[in-house]
């Protein structure tokens, strides 16, 4: 009995302890990353090809470099051939970091928002260029919009990527659904809270959200308090001067399971997904959606979009009445960071760098309809109606705002998202939300 | 042949590659992991030592006492329904349909061969509400119901989530017990029937007892690799509503592979290992007590 007692045991142990195992033969190979001097002067060493590292989810991107590598870049493609590697947009701070712990990191990188900034692990290892004094020893500075300069800089905290998009985010409107019930674009919040009634009493959903990312809703939040405290608000939590349990912060979450609670959001919305919320929207079942200026894409697929590109409108998260905040200031952002690694920077490689932000606003606009925030050099033809509505508002904005968890750490962010949902459902009070999210904030602080 | 494996030198010839192999890719990792415990920091910022502080860490993390429960209520659930509708299944098999169980155990182990991704995915469509109303929710309208969004409560994820376990899993475990059942000599349960044994008085006191040992092998097992439930809870709703129904393992992969604490990560690891093990052990005390009696 005790034989196979003690084998039946040990067996046991083992299949308990490959749990262990595995976690431990994914994180082993420690070791700090080397840290090479920063700055932009091609300093670093070129590596054997231009090696790009993209997010699975943006394929654009890669698409757009090998246009370039193909026609406008093609020199610089012939001295240094450009390369891709690929991989989930989940897995980049993993994989990155384990890529900088072995000093083999591609010469241009997708990373995640937190690991750039100066007090991140690539920041503070001075592992990543400083865009703005290369591109102004190349000479290429004024290539990249001061917008989108400004907008990397205050979510990095340094210029350490580069503009691939730059989008703006508002409400989408479906302009017919407006005026069939005589409506015009809200001014205030308790407007558009009006209209969304009207919108659901008229058998429509008011708002389509895709739940199931959580991001929509928590944009909503962030808009909010943008609008009702002023464009430093997210600021004022992270230096210490505000807290997220102040009653003007705990307000957006209740309007918003406000919204949730009167149905504004829909059936079902909590596991909705994107594909779903778009089609909503873009078929006709919803009368607004919140997006980012990505939603183009989608907008100018005549597959997708069945209400017609001329009936669809954009308009900025209104303004709260009393608040600090003001309609004009849109939450904008430059896409995921796009950084250049310090070690690989050499003449080669800046050749390309230079190459990219000269011709990639024209390439991307003509090519992809994206816009990005480099400058657009050359003219470009057939812009789809959409998209020249979106540019034309991009070049009107004066004065932009970030969104709700852009300078929080990964923690945070990750809470304030999948809190969202018991928020919205009525099973955590506004007020313990935003406790939760405070102290995970505060407990993350370094 | 008999002289050749009588040599202990050959013994140890033979068996060092794959020793070698073994200790290399299994103990060596856990020991790794073991020791990363101590440890805060990932590889790129360096690794600190923190002494026992992850361990305090982890009993004062609320979010980490809410997986283990998240993780001990699923593990115990899901171990009791997969073992009792199994055990019941086999008794099917074996005392009901007879010979003619081929085509049903065939039938229900099916699930068993689809990866839990599509399976967890599958049953996200059916529980669906809105405009992409799933089956589970048509029928409620059907009677006049209204609908429920299964995926917006912790319950309801919970009991998606078990339905989910049992259908994709009792198939297996139904297999396992059967070969159990078989092995009962068909003259005890002649005999027990001859003294008036019948139904369940014949389940509870004959074949209950005899087949005994692969029940407990049954239970262990189950509770294993329930404890260590991971994609399927992720991929039918991401740990969701909130963290209420993220399990130890899924806060590991998150503080270690998305949050980049290693130290820590590897400290939940092995705070469920030490769960499993100590599972194991207690049930094997209750049992080898009942079978010695």
């Amino acid at each position: 009995m005790i034989t196979r007692r003690t084998r039946h045991s040990m067996l046991a142990v083992g299949i308990a302890l490959a749990t262990a195992g595995t976690l431990a033969a994914c994180s082993s190979g420690a070791g700090s990353g080397s840290s090479t001097a920063g700055g932009s002067a091609a300093t670093g060493k070129d590596p054997s090809s231009f090696t790009v590292l993209t997010a699975n989810e943006n394929p654009t991107l890669a698409k757009e470099l090998d246009a370039l590598a193909a026609n406008q870049c093609k020199a610089e493609n012939k001295a240094l051939p450009l390369s891709h590697q690929t991989t989930a947009q989940a897995d980049v701070v993993q994989k990155v970091t384990l890529l900088a712990s072995q000093g083999s990191l591609p010469a241009h990188f997708i990373a995640g928002t937190a690991m750039v900034r100066p007090d991140g692990d690539l920041g503070k290892g001075k592992l990543v260029l400083d865009y703005k004094k290369a591109l102004t020893d190349l000479g290429a500075w004024d290539d990249v919009l001061p917008a989108a300069s400004s907008t990397v800089q205050s979510v990095y905290g340094q210029m350490v990527s580069l503009p691939y998009q730059y989008n703006v985010e508002g409400i989408w409107y479906n302009k017919e659904i407006f005026s069939k019930l005589g409506l015009t674009p809200p001014q205030t919040f308790d407007d558009l809270l009006a209209d969304a009634k009207k919108v659901k009493d008229a058998g429509y959903t008011p708002f389509a959200i895709d739940g199931k990312d959580a991001w929509p809703i928590t944009r909503l939040i962030g808009m909010y308090i943008f609008r009702n405290v002023g464009p430093d608000a997210m600021k004022d939590i992270q230096s210490g001067k505000a807290k997220l349990t102040d009653a003007a912060y705990v307000k957006a979450a209740t309007q918003v399971q406000q919204m949730a609670k009167d149905g504004y959001f829909g059936e079902g919305f909590i596991s909705k997904d994107a594909a779903t919320a778009n089609n909503d929207f873009l078929t006709g079942k919803a009368a607004m959606k919140y997006d980012g200026s990505w939603l183009l894409a989608n907008i100018n697929d005549k597959t997708q979009n069945k209400i017609g590109a001329d009936s669809i409108g954009l308009m900025p998260f209104p303004a709260v009445s009393g608040g600090k905040g003001s309609i004009d200031q849109w939450a904008a952002n430059a896409g995921a960071a796009m950084a250049m690694s310090t070690k690989s920077y050499g003449p080669k490689v800046s050749a390309w760098l230079k190459c990219i932000t000269q011709n990639y606003g024209s390439q991307a606009l003509q090519d992809a309809g994206v816009i990005s925030g480099f400058k657009v050099n050359k003219a470009v033809t057939d812009i789809p109606a959409p998209t020249k509505m979106v540019q034309e508002k991009v070049a009107g904005i004066k004065q932009t705002v970030l969104w709700f968890e852009a300078l929080m750490d990964a923690k945070s962010t990750a809470l304030a998202q999948s809190n969202v949902s018991l928020l919205t459902t009525g099973q955590m009070s506004p007020q313990d939300y935003m406790s939760q999210l405070q102290s995970s904030v505060d407990a993350n602080k370094q | 042949m008999k002289r050749v494996f009588g040599d202990r030198k050959t013994i140890l010839i033979l068996l060092a590659p794959t020793l070698v192999i073994y200790v290399l890719l299994k103990l060596v990792p856990v020991a790794w992991s073991l020791g990363l415990s101590f440890f805060e920091g990932n590889t790129l910022r360096g690794f600190e030592f923190v002494g026992f502080s992850n361990f305090t860490k982890f009993f004062t993390d609320p979010a980490a006492i809410q997986s283990l429960w998240v993780s001990i209520i699923f593990a115990v659930l899901a171990t009791v329904g997969q073992v009792v509708l199994g055990y019941l299944l086999a008794l099917l098999y074996v005392f009901v349909l007879r010979n003619g169980s081929a085509f049903v155990r065939t039938a229900v182990f099916f699930p068993m061969v689809l990866p839990t991704v599509a399976v967890a995915l599958l049953f996200r469509n059916l529980v669906s509400v809105g405009s992409n109303q799933g089956p589970i929710n048509a029928i409620i309208n059907f009677f006049g119901g209204q609908s429920v969004e299964f995926l917006a409560s912790t319950i309801g994820t919970m009991v998606v989530a078990l339905v989910m376990t049992y259908w994709s899993s009792m198939g297996f475990y139904a297999v396992l017990l059967y070969t159990g059942l078989l092995d009962i000599p068909d003259e005890i349960i002649e005999s027990a029937r001859l003294d008036g044994a019948s139904g369940v008085r014949l389940v509870r006191h004959i074949v209950i007892p005899l087949s005994m040992p692969i029940l407990i092998s049954s239970i262990i097992f189950s509770f294993n690799s329930t404890l260590k439930v991971f994609d399927s809870l992720l991929a039918l709703n991401n740990g969701g509503p909130g963290t209420s129904t993220s399990p130890l393992t899924l806060y590991m992969y998150r503080t270690a592979f998305q949050y980049a604490e290693y130290g820590y990560g590897s400290t939940i690891a092995l705070m469920l290992t030490l769960l499993c093990l100590v599972f194991t052990l207690a049930v094997f005390r209750s049992s080898t007590r009942k079978v010695d009696a």
